[in-house]
């Protein structure tokens, strides 16, 4: 009886939710979950790569029963979690250089296969690979197209937070257009990031033909975590890139990591969508659609567009990229209404803090 | 076991019976002979438990080695020149992880202009980068140096870059003693990682280190390096004595007692010295050539106690330093402090142009008629292909023969005059 | 153990050591708020509790958890007019969640599986007695049993139950359901003596050495109008009309009925009326806007076929016909005689504007301050200006409605207690409220309200069979499910999911979560997804 309700407190929107059966609840749900990544950790406040890094490697590490290592990229994430003599993971690690994660991850998982083989063991340690967007889109790109090339038995997470972070905000190829960087300031004619630039790294991981390609957000851990899942259910290459806000870089509140990231998905900003073999598979439909002002007003690296000064043209080719988005990823349902009140109420809400 | 063939099939090989998990491949010649011979033998099933990866450069070719290597198997790759240079991060970036890869660099000019041929510019590049750099005078002193690299680096903590002459070894047909692999397996046990990354046991690997312990990793990792002479000599005694070949060692010595003057020199150019100061024994003139084994570590007191009280040593070098001068010149010179030994060096054979014995006997003579004026002396410079741009550009000519650099120094006053 | 080839290795979750909430600006606390329908129930529902475990499917604690502030889930869950839902936060989303329902469920499954209430574990020896058995002396005497006093009630009609027996129409309250619950009492040691009319209160309390007295007289006598009238006009009380069928289902009363008033009475003659064969019509001076009977049973007496008479005055009743005056509304909306006039068929006419309470008894007590159709008491404790005297119900002033009875005699009871230790009670201070703005609503499902089945339009009206049926399981869980959980948390783990830091620690089933400041920034992410707005973000005292 109590299994047959669906649960409509809070459905399956929140982490865990107490009249849900264990095994449905979010891996983050568990009181023992593995907290690879673990306090202590010199993050920023609020800072969504750290959050996204425990989702994604707790959901591997479950599905894994344990036998994880990874291969970090440099990066925020790296220098949060290590700087010396204090590490934050709880899984083996390495970090070796900016550019080259995917790389030592195909070394790793081949060390894995000989020992275990050698070993006359089974039970090979799969290895995860991942790195920021710079270190992934931009100076990893080489090793990272190599090492989808060649399948090696590799899942590359790129953690998505759309600029080079550790070294201060500077534009990488994952910037999106008008944002604000370091190296691309809101001055002159077109103020931010050019038009017309950067790389869509998931479409091009689609097209090595690699096994399994997904895009995440830390603002819908479920499907992350079965992106995770799914993803180590294969052998070979493995591309999930998850877009992580960064308070600093974006200029948002600490405390609206996560609202940050729902908004951008709903607005048809970042298409959530998986594929297999170079085939997108599923789609994450928007749930509350709304126009993508909602998302941009809440972070500085857009204020050119949000203010009074604010380039209304700029602001409608934003709009039409995300209905692009929409259109070609058709991330609407079918019964989608069309204005829903409840994720404004909850970006107004984040507001207040 | 004796077979006549390619340097390169030799150092496969080897590398072979050193029973590796992991070989990265990236083409640029003069090693692709190698990474090709060890492709196959994965393939064939020759070699067991090993995987072969074509990787799309040599950044990935190293990235993939340190992967490997710290995931705990014996990971060995193979470059030459440019390929070096783009690998070069990782390069550092293994050494400062402590990983014990073993490299084969076929040494080879670096571009521009771009030349495939031999010299030692790749190489010494990378002397401040944390290798163990090991230099093989024949294919037969590579192939037993291959193995020795590997209990080398895995005893020292560091990877270790095998340095053989491109082409002049790597493409060059020999008759090459290969140990058995029961004698190989006696001399280098299984692979037992130091420390690697394993999910029963995690640690963390790289971590980033701020100034209040940078130092003290620096020093610990330099203490490594001298550990490596003792490491060094003690490995090759035990590889000679299992396989009676006289490889390796820190440095070895020619014809050097009672030697007027004595030549240092690194690599394939040794076996053509050892023919020449032959021949000048015969003719009464008493030279020594010192081949230098090991660049990285520097044996400052083996090199002091092979000069000995030998008045003029003359190093031969295949490479130099822009802006100064010769590269070894300051480490035996270093070793030499407070003897007054004369040390010259000689540059030759850069980009692949042949040192030939009339090269060597005309150093030694050269020294012995006490015309080293400088410290550098240029030989078998063809002084028209410099003539050539030179008189047209600035209305200067050079003479034939050796070129002191006081003569490069000359004709830059004959300018601003 | 590996022996580490180099000193740059780390050890795993070394981290441990960076005390990373010394970062910390903001502090994240845990704040309970006040549901906004725990706030408007006037019994005092702990309503957002008790919801949450029937959400669980434990239907006895829910009804524990429900019964601890009101003893009579069974009936309220029929009639109450449950105002709560009119302020649910679950309204802003699509529809208030079904609270009523739930708790008549709750209500019912405790009939059925024979709950009783525990008994006190401890008598204080102390004697009370209460002046009537409507909702709010039952409902003071079932709190005064909890302490462990001993209770008697005297009561003037046959049995007990007051307005819940003798005013509500059967079709809304089926009397077995009151006489089940009255007994859950009565089996705590509770004991009520009928037709017992008391006409001296002191006298009563001195005889019976009772340490206080509550009096919860109904407002049992209908207001009077004048209407010029023939003798042979029917002209009758609609709570003697209510009184009559109640007790007796064939009441004569003629054919075409009109009903003269607008509040929930006139609506509850008019249905019953209905339901004889009868054909009411309700007559009242204002218009629908205006009318204060409930919505629901408004609508519902419409559904039935019950005709309405809008902006009508009865200026005379003859026999078989009445003489209306239409009324128009002023400014204020208050209604005003036009002058115009027209007839109206009627057998009969039943008054229903309104109830006034026979203070007679009281005003025998000495010093006792009585007000227009009240006694005055200290709302804070419900004590009259007589010391060891309490007054709750219909007697004080407040709405009168069974709710707010039994909100009154429960603090009437509290203010005995309090009395009879030689305190006074205070009302403890009310969190702040949960508002809609504070919640996160994104994290909740979408659901309408689980519409409950109701009997065909014919058959309801006319038979006295519940017009409402309840829910079955499966519609109550579902109903409470769609609880919010304003400003209380419901465990669903986001603060813990979400904290970049792992600085919330889950303490299991039941216990809910604690920061742990240790490691804590500050960042407030925990805040923000938290969909309850059970988090609050204050400055650290730096």
């Amino acid at each position: 009886m109590l299994d047959a309700i669906k649960f409509y407190q809070t459905g399956s929107n929140t982490v865990g939710n107490r009249l849900l059966n264990p095994s449905m609840r979010a891996v983050q749900a568990s009181s023992d979950r593995p907290n690879t990544l673990i306090s202590g950790h010199r993050a920023c406040q609020g800072c969504g790569e750290a959050l996204g890094a425990r989702y994604a490697i707790d959901a591997a590490m479950r599905a894994t029963g344990g036998q994880l290592m990874i291969a970090n990229a440099t990066g925020c994430l790296e220098v949060f979690s290590t700087p010396y003599p204090e590490s934050a993971w709880r899984l083996p690690w390495i970090h070796s250089l900016f550019g080259n994660a995917a790389a030592v991850g195909a070394g790793l998982a081949v060390a894995a296969r000989v020992r275990a083989k050698k070993a006359g063991n089974a039970n090979v340690p799969r290895v995860i690979a991942q790195g920021g967007d710079g270190g992934t889109t931009d100076i990893g790109f080489g090793p990272l197209s190599g090492m989808f090339e060649r399948n090696d038995d590799v899942l590359y997470i790129c953690y998505d937070n759309q600029a080079y972070m550790n070294t201060g905000v500077q534009r990488s190829s994952a910037t999106p257009p008008a944002a604000r960087t370091a190296t691309t300031q809101l001055v002159g004619a077109e103020p931010g990031n050019d038009w017309g630039k950067g790389k869509n790294v998931p479409l091009i991981a689609m097209a090595h033909g690699i096994p399994y390609v997904a895009t995440a957000s830390v603002a819908d851990l479920k499907d992350l975590e079965y992106k995770v899942e799914k993803a180590m259910s294969f052998h070979g290459a493995r591309y999930i890139q998850i877009l992580v806000p960064c308070p600093l870089g974006w200029g948002c509140a600490s405390g609206s990591t996560v609202t940050v990231a729902r908004l951008a998905m709903e607005s048809g900003f970042y298409p959530i969508f998986e594929a297999e073999y170079g085939k997108i598979t599923s789609v994450r439909k928007i749930r509350q659609k709304q126009p993508v002002l909602n998302f941009l007003k809440l972070q500085r690296r857009y204020a050119h567009l949000t203010g009074k000064k604010a380039d209304p043209k700029v602001l409608a080719r934003i709009q039409a990229m995300c209905d692009d988005n929409i259109k070609s990823f058709d991330l609407l349902g079918d019964e989608i209404p069309e204005t829903v009140p409840v994720a404004v109420q909850a970006l107004e809400r984040s507001h207040q803090i | 076991m004796l077979k006549q063939i390619e340097g390169s099939l030799g150092i496969a090989e080897a590398v072979a019976l050193c029973r590796p998990g992991a070989i990265c491949a990236y083409p640029i010649s003069p090693q692709t002979h190698i990474v090709e011979n060890l492709g196959k033998m994965v393939k064939t099933g020759q070699l067991q438990d090993c995987e072969f990866l074509n990787v799309e450069s040599e950044f990935s070719a190293m990235s993939v080695s340190i992967g490997a290597s710290a995931g705990g198997v014996r990971a060995y790759t193979a470059t030459a020149s440019q390929g070096l240079l783009f690998m070069t991060e990782g390069i550092y970036n293994a050494a400062g992880l402590g990983l014990p890869i073993v490299m084969t660099v076929a040494s080879r000019a670096i571009g521009a202009p771009i030349n495939i041929w031999n010299d030692h510019s790749d190489s010494l590049s990378q002397r401040d980068s944390g290798w163990l750099q090991l230099f093989c005078e024949s294919n037969q002193d590579a192939l037993d140096t291959h193995i020795m690299a590997f209990k080398i680096a895995e005893e020292v903590g560091l990877p270790v870059m095998v340095c053989m002459d491109g082409f002049v070894l790597t493409h060059a047909f020999e008759r090459l003693d290969l140990p058995s692999q029961e004698q190989v397996d006696q001399f280098l046990p299984a692979y037992e990682p130091r420390e690697f990354l394993d999910p029963k046991e995690p640690i963390s690997m790289g971590a980033m280190v701020g100034p209040e312990a940078f130092t003290e990793l620096r020093i610990l990792q330099q203490r490594k390096m001298l550990k490596a002479i003792p490491i060094i000599e003690r490995v090759t005694k035990e590889y000679r004595e299992i396989t009676g070949h006289h490889s390796g060692g820190l440095l070895d010595c020619y014809n050097c007692e009672n030697a007027d003057v004595k030549l240092i020199i690194m690599g394939s150019t040794v076996g053509t010295a050892k023919d020449a100061v032959d021949e000048l024994k015969a003719q009464g003139i008493n030279a020594g050539v010192i081949s230098l084994k090991a660049f990285r570590p520097f044996p400052y007191d083996e090199i002091r106690a092979a000069i000995g009280d030998t008045k003029n040593v003359v190093i031969v070098e295949r490479s130099f330093s822009y802006g100064a001068r010769g590269i070894l010149h300051p480490e035996v010179s270093r070793a030499m402090r407070g003897k007054d030994t004369n040390i010259y060096t000689a540059v030759c054979g850069l980009g692949g142009r042949a040192i030939l014995g009339t090269t060597i006997k005309g150093i030694v003579k050269h020294c012995l008629d006490g015309k080293f004026c400088d410290e550098l002396t240029w030989f078998d410079v063809d002084s028209k292909v410099i003539n050539s741009y030179l008189k047209d550009a600035e209305g200067i000519t050079l003479p034939e023969g050796p070129l002191p650099e006081s003569v490069l120094l000359d004709t830059l006053q004959k300018v601003r005059a | 153990m590996m022996n580490k080839s180099f000193a740059a290795t780390l050890d795993p979750a070394t981290s441990l050591a960076n005390k990373t909430g010394s970062w910390r600006t903001l502090r994240p606390v845990n704040v309970f708020k006040l549901p906004p329908c725990n706030k408007q129930c006037p019994a005092g529902e702990n309503i957002q509790q008790w919801l949450y475990y029937a959400a669980e499917g434990d239907y006895e604690h829910a009804w524990r958890i429900l019964t601890e502030e009101n003893p009579f889930p069974a009936c309220m869950g029929r009639v109450c007019y449950h105002t709560c839902e009119g302020k649910c936060n679950r309204g802003f989303l699509d529809e208030s969640v079904g609270i009523n329902s739930v708790e008549r469920f709750l209500g019912d499954y405790a009939i059925e599986h024979k709950l009783s209430f525990r008994k006190p574990v401890r008598e204080t020896g102390k004697k009370i007695l209460i002046v009537g058995s409507g909702p709010a002396g039952l409902s003071a005497a079932y709190h005064l049993r909890r302490y462990g006093h001993s209770v008697h009630i005297v009561e003037m009609a046959g049995k007990p139950g007051g307005m819940m027996r003798y005013g509500i129409p059967v079709y809304r309250l089926p009397r077995a359901i009151l006489d089940d619950e009255i007994a859950r009492l009565t089996d705590m040691g509770i004991t009520i003596e009928c037709n017992h009319p008391v006409q001296d209160i002191v006298a009563e309390k001195k005889n019976g050495k009772y340490d206080a007295v509550i009096l919860g007289l109904g407002a049992a006598l209908s207001t009077n109008v004048n209407i010029p009238s023939g003798d042979t006009t029917h002209i009758l009380h609609a709570l003697d009309v209510l009184s009559e069928i109640s007790s007796d289902s064939d009441v004569q009363i003629g054919r075409k009925v009109a009903v003269y008033g607008g509040g929930n009475t006139a609506v509850d003659v008019a249905r019953s009326l209905r339901r004889l064969g009868a054909e009411p019509i309700i007559v009242y001076r204002r218009n629908r806007d205006r009318m204060p009977a409930n919505e629901e049973e408004m609508d519902g007496a419409i559904e039935e076929g019950i005709q309405v008479k809008w902006l009508s005055t009865i200026a005379e009743a003859d026999d078989k016909k009445l003489k209306i005056e239409k009324m128009k509304l002023n400014d204020q909306g208050w209604p005003e005689p036009t002058g115009e006039f027209e007839e109206l068929a009627a057998d009969s006419v039943v008054l229903a504007i309104g109830q006034n309470v026979d203070l007679s008894v009281c005003e025998k007590v000495e010093g006792l301050q009585t007000e227009k159709d009240a006694v005055v008491v200290d709302h804070e404790n419900m004590m009259t200006t007589v010391p060891g005297i309490f007054a709750a119900g219909d007697m004080v002033k407040g709405d009168r409605t069974v709710t707010a009875a039994i909100g009154m005699g429960k603090h009437a009871a509290r203010g005995v207690n309090a009395y009879l230790k030689g305190s006074v009670y205070k009302r403890p201070e009310k969190h702040e409220d949960a508002r809609f703005e504070d919640m996160h609503p994104w994290y909740y499902t979408d659901a309408p309200k689980t519409v409950r089945p109701q009997l065909e339009l014919a058959r309801r009206s006319s038979t006295f069979d519940e017009v409402q049926h309840g829910l079955t399981e499966e519609n109550a869980i579902f109903e409470a499910r769609r609880c919010l959980s304003c400003g209380n948390c419901m465990e669903c783990d986001n603060c813990y999911g979400v904290c970049p830091d792992n600085a919330v620690v889950k303490l299991g089933p039941g216990k809910g979560y604690e920061f742990n400041y240790d490691y804590c920034k500050g960042c407030g992410v925990c805040a923000q997804e938290c969909p309850c707005g059970h988090i609050k973000m204050v400055p650290e005292k730096i």
